[in-house]
């Protein structure tokens, strides 16, 4: 098995990236240009738009909480992946194994729930 | 015979350069048609006649609004950030495209004399692709609100990958219970490992659901479409875009519908095979038309969800993902393991290990702490059991007093 089963994806990578790029290429050479300042507000539901302060300003806390639980899932998956995929091979070993693991990614998640980090409110 | 990951990587360059080509048209024609076939389905649901005019059935709507689409002007708000503005469409159709290139339509067939497998190719993690692809469309997504420099679309774009992450961790631990069974993560091993057994959508049922469920969440649509809710956010993180950036986000958003579906087909509904079938039906070319019309019913699921279910709250949605989703999903992967261990190691104590883990599952049911819902305090009784010194709580009645700007506006109009 070389790396050559990998050359396809790079094709079809490249094409998608050339079909995008040339998309958005073009897209102001091909449609109509009348200008009109309103149009380059942000919109905001005809009201006078909401000042943004450079780099976005400030969002819930949430996301940034979110983010990180996913990181930490995440991490959890990528290590079953290969523990699923040769479970016949490790047999009685690889489910203990499994089991303990498992439990400890529990014990950490029930913690997060119970100090609300589940919940969205 | 079937295609086994020796077989790929060897194609001559033309053969890979049409396969490329053609799974390129595959997904643009699927997304044409989805998008016609979606209106279709959703207006014969509401009783009215949906888009007719263009071309037979009116089949060649999706391709006048795409050109249209590309006819329109390309505004690029003054506050954007302009290369990321211009990057993020694009970042989000590369990786839907890519996500496909690992889709088995079919067994072996003779492409010009050359016998080649239904598939672009094949990869030892090819499943693996599917879920780093997805989520590095995710960054298209935050991206393209962040640059935007506007308020509906930075929330948008926050919402979505906020929403997306949390399924894809319920994706990929559906998933897991596939790769147990199967043993490999090479989609055209596990159409093989389906067909000598059964179905992995019947084998491994729960599986399924959780995949299906999160699959609706991972694409954003109804009724997961939160971050599209046009009462609370107008379009979500593509309100600035227009013209051909919001088509590409348009295609992305359609591509992705149709890669989850043929995830599905592939890893539950036996990939390219059909059932009770003679052989002859199952070879070849005939690959190809099973699992486009697998997906095709796929899709009409996703339409008759959006036709059928409201809009979840937000925070309902994320609790149904962190707090069942994903339990559930390691319980059912700790369940499959010790049946698939006890089955290995001591088949004839079978019943005494299920008999023994149910009656400890009914014990835990029996003295599981009950949880007893205090009665809400009055406002009183929270007031009073606030620490000395705290804010003071405003009464219910409070008048509040007209904001200076308001004051200013009226007495504007006034001296008009």
């Amino acid at each position: 098995m070389s790396l050559s089963a990998y050359i396809p994806i790079v094709g079809l990578f490249a094409l998608a990236a050339a079909f995008g790029l040339f998309s958005v290429a073009i897209a102001p050479f091909v449609g109509p240009r009348r200008f009109n300042r309103a149009k380059l507000d942000a919109y905001e539901c005809g009201i006078e738009p909401t000042p943004q302060p450079i780099g976005g300003g400030r969002f819930p806390v949430k996301f940034y909480l979110t983010a990180m639980l996913f990181i930490i899932f995440d991490i959890e998956i990528i290590f079953l992946y290969p523990w699923a995929v040769s479970f016949d091979m490790l047999g009685l070993f690889g489910f203990v194994e499994m089991v303990l693991f498992i439990v400890a990614v529990f014990v950490a998640y029930t913690y997060v729930w119970r100090r609300g980090g589940l919940d969205w409110d | 015979m079937n295609p086994t990951l020796a077989d790929f990587g060897k194609d001559v360059w033309w053969i890979v350069l049409i396969k490329i080509v053609a799974v390129f048209v595959f997904l643009v024609v699927m997304t044409l048609f989805t998008i016609w076939y979606e209106r279709r389905v959703v207006a014969r649901m509401q009783v009215r006649p949906g888009p007719n005019r263009h071309g037979p059935f009116g089949l060649l709507q999706s391709l006048a609004d795409g050109l249209k689409l590309a006819f329109k002007e390309d505004i690029m708000p003054l506050k954007a950030d302009r290369v990321v503005f211009f990057l993020a469409p694009v970042i989000s159709t590369v990786c839907a495209f890519t996500a496909f290139a690992i889709m088995p339509f079919g067994p072996f067939v003779s492409i010009f004399g050359q016998r080649t497998p239904l598939q672009l190719t094949d990869i030892p993690v090819a499943v693996l692709l599917v879920l780093a692809t997805s989520g590095l469309g995710i960054y298209g997504i935050v991206l393209s609100g962040w640059a935007s420099g506007s308020t509906y679309p930075l929330l948008g774009g926050l919402r979505s990958s906020a929403q997306m992450i949390s399924y894809e961790v319920a994706m990929g631990l559906s998933i897991v219970a596939v790769f147990m069974s199967a043993g490999t993560m090479s989609t055209s091993e596990i159409v093989t490992k389906q067909a000598d057994s059964n179905w992995y959508a019947i084998l491994l049922l729960p599986s399924f659901v959780i995949y299906a469920i999160s699959a609706v969440g991972e694409t954003n649509r109804a009724p997961f479409d939160l971050p599209e809710a046009e009462s609370e956010l107008v379009g979500g993180f593509h309100t600035e875009y227009s013209s051909l950036k919001f088509a590409l986000f348009f295609l992305a958003e359609y591509i992705n519908m149709v890669t989850v579906s043929g995830l599905a087909v592939t890893l539950f509904l036996g990939g390219w095979r059909m059932p009770f079938l003679p052989d002859w039906l199952n070879q070849g070319w005939w690959g190809a038309l099973w699992f486009t019309i697998k997906v095709l019913i796929l899709l009409f699921m996703f339409v008759w969800l959006r036709g059928t279910l409201p809009r979840l709250r937000y925070d309902q949605f994320m609790k149904f993902g962190w707090k069942v989703l994903i339990p559930a999903n390691l319980v059912w992967i700790l369940v499959l393991a010790g049946v698939k261990t006890v089955n290995a190691h001591a088949p004839q104590q079978r019943w005494y290990w299920i008999g023994g883990a149910f009656a400890l599952v009914l014990l835990a049911a029996i003295f599981w702490p009950s949880k007893k819902d205090s009665p809400k305090p009055t406002l009183e009784q929270e007031v009073a059991a606030r620490p000395a010194g705290s804010f003071p709580v405003p009464p219910l009645d409070l008048q509040v007093p007209v904001s200076p700007r308001a004051q200013r506006i009226t007495a504007e109009r006034e001296v008009v």
